[in-house]
């Protein structure tokens, strides 16, 4: 803790030269696919991405090869956009039926970075999914999640763009607007922003909150962790195994949504369902505590707690 | 989706794990005429989807098929925790020597599906698991490829069998793994999986869960699963045919957001400060005026309800549509509770506007805003 104090003192003392190098995942190097970029979501968001200063190259959209979305050329497969442009990521936007042959199609392209926003993708195409990514040695964020986004740099996602700022802090969550809330208030409080990453709200998810903590580790424009957990699973209970063994150098401060649910029932995510005494929020909580993590009562406690570390 | 004991007896029998011999009735005249057919003495169980179904005396035994119709007719004039028993289930009642338990499931943190199996079935695993934990032999499955033969054996050896009934039980242990994957089953168990004084195997309870999200490969149960299961009240069931996600809690202050997540954290915030959420419900993301008018419908069929705290973070959701939904769905519904309204984010300052001209609260921060609701709740309008 005491040495994020004094990084950060460093940090604001030579802001231009510290903040705006890293951040994790993707940077302004990052050339981005958009698979179902005809579609009101893809469209909609390729904008508002554009919008952000992503570097957007091409499209997907099979049977729509030809035309184009906000000025962006579309083809029908993924092929053709590494032949003419040269992408390393994609953003997918197709529909659960056909997301996870989506995905593969830019695996099996040497696309190594995927942010797959659909919700409702059937756990065992996860499966596949991720276990096909591995092999592939490619990075999956998602299913069902906001994306990641870089502040200043890279915005792979549908996160609003006006909440973020750069800065010291990496954001990871397993909730879109919860998200937003937090980072809302970390900005308001002058907090920036190294990355924010969303794992994804489904029980099966490419990154989970261990990878996250070990790239944040290595970038050096991170400074400290907000780390958004939920009820269900047991994740965040490994993390903070992990956290206390591998005695984590930098400072995690978390919130787990789900203290007043009920067991049994899945509280709008796929992924949060407190199955008997497993998952509930207490376990995540008791299991934080003992790692050392400060562990937020509230989601705006989340940057009181980060400020007064500063 | 949860199914019944019965449909998932059912399709555990077509892939050949041997089930007990049984029949279904809706009347206790069926009962009867099912038990008249079965070697007695016979278990008479109610078909309900809650937890605890033994605990809770859904299960009764009869010797006679007269009893199995007297049985039946207590059962189906009997609620078990709040859901009206509508069919029981009568099967042969079998003679066990000891009750194993296996199931599959996935783990998240290997991003695989896992077989669980243990020597102690019958009850929770998961308090087997607590207490016992050398007890549960844990499998993991090739993401890439099926639970193998080899697997299921080295699993029957560890419960203690050798021989052909290791032979058995594998073969048993494996069909059930074809079932799951061809039922796109999230959980599928076999608890007890027993082992009769015969030395034969055989599934006396099943479980089978099948992922939401996979029922569009599973036609025959999506139709079941969009006009509600015998589970959820009429307020879920009509959550769940306009999408959106809403459970019923015992509070008092009815709750609607954006965000699975933001919702939860709501409720964790109205607790945090004393109050009791009434219920949890996501409008999801772009919420239209129409389904904000549902939503606010739903919660209102709750009459208990004091006060109504609607939090919206509009990231892509646009503020003044929101602002304008919850004024038409407050002219369409006739709400007069109080009302406790937190809008952030695009177009803030034109939602909060015409909240505010049609004298609505509004409030910026969720802190503030729990604290007015709560006060609300314990107070009155003030």
């Amino acid at each position: 803790m005491k040495a994020w104090r004094k990084q950060l003192k460093k940090s604001s003392a030579s802001k231009s030269t510290e903040i705006g190098e890293m951040g994790i995942i993707i940077d302004e190097n990052t050339r981005v696919i958009v698979q179902g970029i005809t579609g009101t979501q893809g469209s909609f968001h390729t904008k508002l991405m554009l919008e952000y200063g992503t570097k957007i190259v091409a499209g997907t959209a099979p049977g729509k090869g030809g035309t184009k979305v906000n000025e962006i050329p579309v083809y029908d497969t993924v092929e053709e956009t590494i032949k003419k442009h040269s992408p390393n990521a994609s953003i997918i936007f197709v529909p659960a039926p056909s997301a996870v042959d989506a995905a593969l199609e830019a695996l099996e392209n040497g696309i190594k970075t995927l942010a797959v926003i659909t919700e409702h993708i059937p756990i065992q195409d996860a499966i596949t999914l991720m276990a096909k990514a591995e092999q592939a040695n490619a990075t999956i964020i998602g299913p069902n999640t906001p994306g990641v986004i870089t502040p200043g740099k890279c915005k792979l996602g549908i996160m609003p763009n006006h909440i973020f700022m750069q800065g010291t802090v990496g954001m990871i969550s397993r909730s879109g607007t919860l998200t937003y809330e937090i980072a809302t208030s970390l900005t308001r409080n002058g907090l920036g922003q190294s990355t924010c990453l969303g794992l994804g709200g489904d029980p099966i998810t490419g990154l989970n909150f261990l990878d996250a903590l070990k790239m944040f580790e290595k970038d050096t424009q991170t400074k400290a962790i907000a780390l958004i957990g939920e009820i269900g699973g047991n994740l965040e209970e490994l993390t903070a195994e992990y956290i206390l063994k591998e005695n984590y150098p930098k400072p995690v401060v978390a919130f787990i949504a789900g203290r007043s649910a009920p067991p049994g029932k899945r509280m709008g995510h796929a992924g949060a369902i407190v199955m008997g005494n497993a998952g509930t929020a207490e376990t995540k909580i008791e299991a934080f505590r003992k790692a050392g993590v400060k562990v937020a009562e509230k989601p705006n406690d989340v940057a009181r707690m980060l400020k007064s570390l500063q | 989706m949860k199914l019944f004991e019965y449909e998932a007896k059912n399709i555990l029998a077509k892939y050949g794990i041997p089930t007990p011999h049984g029949g279904l009735a809706t009347s206790p005249s069926q009962a009867n005429d099912v038990a008249a057919k079965l070697k007695m003495p016979v278990a008479v169980k109610a078909q309900v989807l809650v937890a605890g179904r033994g605990k809770a005396g859904g299960i009764l035994f009869a010797n006679t098929s007269e009893e199995a119709k007297k049985a039946a007719e207590k059962l189906l004039s009997t609620e078990i925790k709040g859901i009206p028993i509508k069919s029981i289930w009568i099967e042969e009642k079998l003679q066990i020597k000891k009750e194993l338990y296996f199931g599959i499931t996935t783990d998240r943190f290997d991003r695989s599906y896992v077989a669980i199996a243990s020597a102690s079935g019958g009850m929770d695993l998961e308090e087997v698991a607590a207490k016992t934990p050398e007890k549960v032999i844990r499998t993991k499955i090739n993401p890439l490829g099926k639970l193998q033969s080899f697997q299921t054996r080295v699993i029957a050896k560890k419960l203690g069998y050798a021989g052909s009934q290791m032979l058995d039980l594998a073969r048993i242990l494996e069909r059930l793994s074809h079932v799951g994957t061809d039922y796109d089953a999230e959980l599928i168990e076999m608890n007890p999986l027993t082992e009769t004084i015969d030395g034969k195997f055989g599934a006396a309870d099943a479980r089978v869960i099948i992922d939401d999200n996979a029922l569009f490969r599973h036609l025959e149960y999506k139709t079941r699963f969009l006009e509600g299961e015998s589970e959820l009240t009429p307020q879920e069931q009509e959550a769940r045919r306009n999408d959106l996600a809403y459970i019923k809690l015992d509070g008092d202050i009815g709750v609607i957001g954006n965000g699975a997540g933001l919702v939860m954290a709501t409720l964790d915030t109205i607790q945090y400060y004393g109050g009791k959420p009434a219920n949890f419900l996501d409008v999801g993301g772009g919420a239209s005026s129409e389904t904000t008018a549902i939503a606010l419908k739903i919660v209102l069929t709750d009459r208990g309800i004091k006060a109504l705290f609607i939090n919206i973070l509009g990231g892509i959701t646009r503020c003044d549509e929101v602002a304008r939904g919850i004024l038409e769905a407050k002219e369409k519904t006739g709400v007069t509770k109080p009302m406790v309204i937190r809008l952030v984010g695009t177009n803030e300052e034109e939602g909060k506007r015409i909240l505010t001209e049609a004298g609505v609260h509004v409030v910026e921060s969720m802190e503030e805003a729990a604290q007015k609701v709560v006060s609300i709740e314990k107070h009155g309008d003030r």
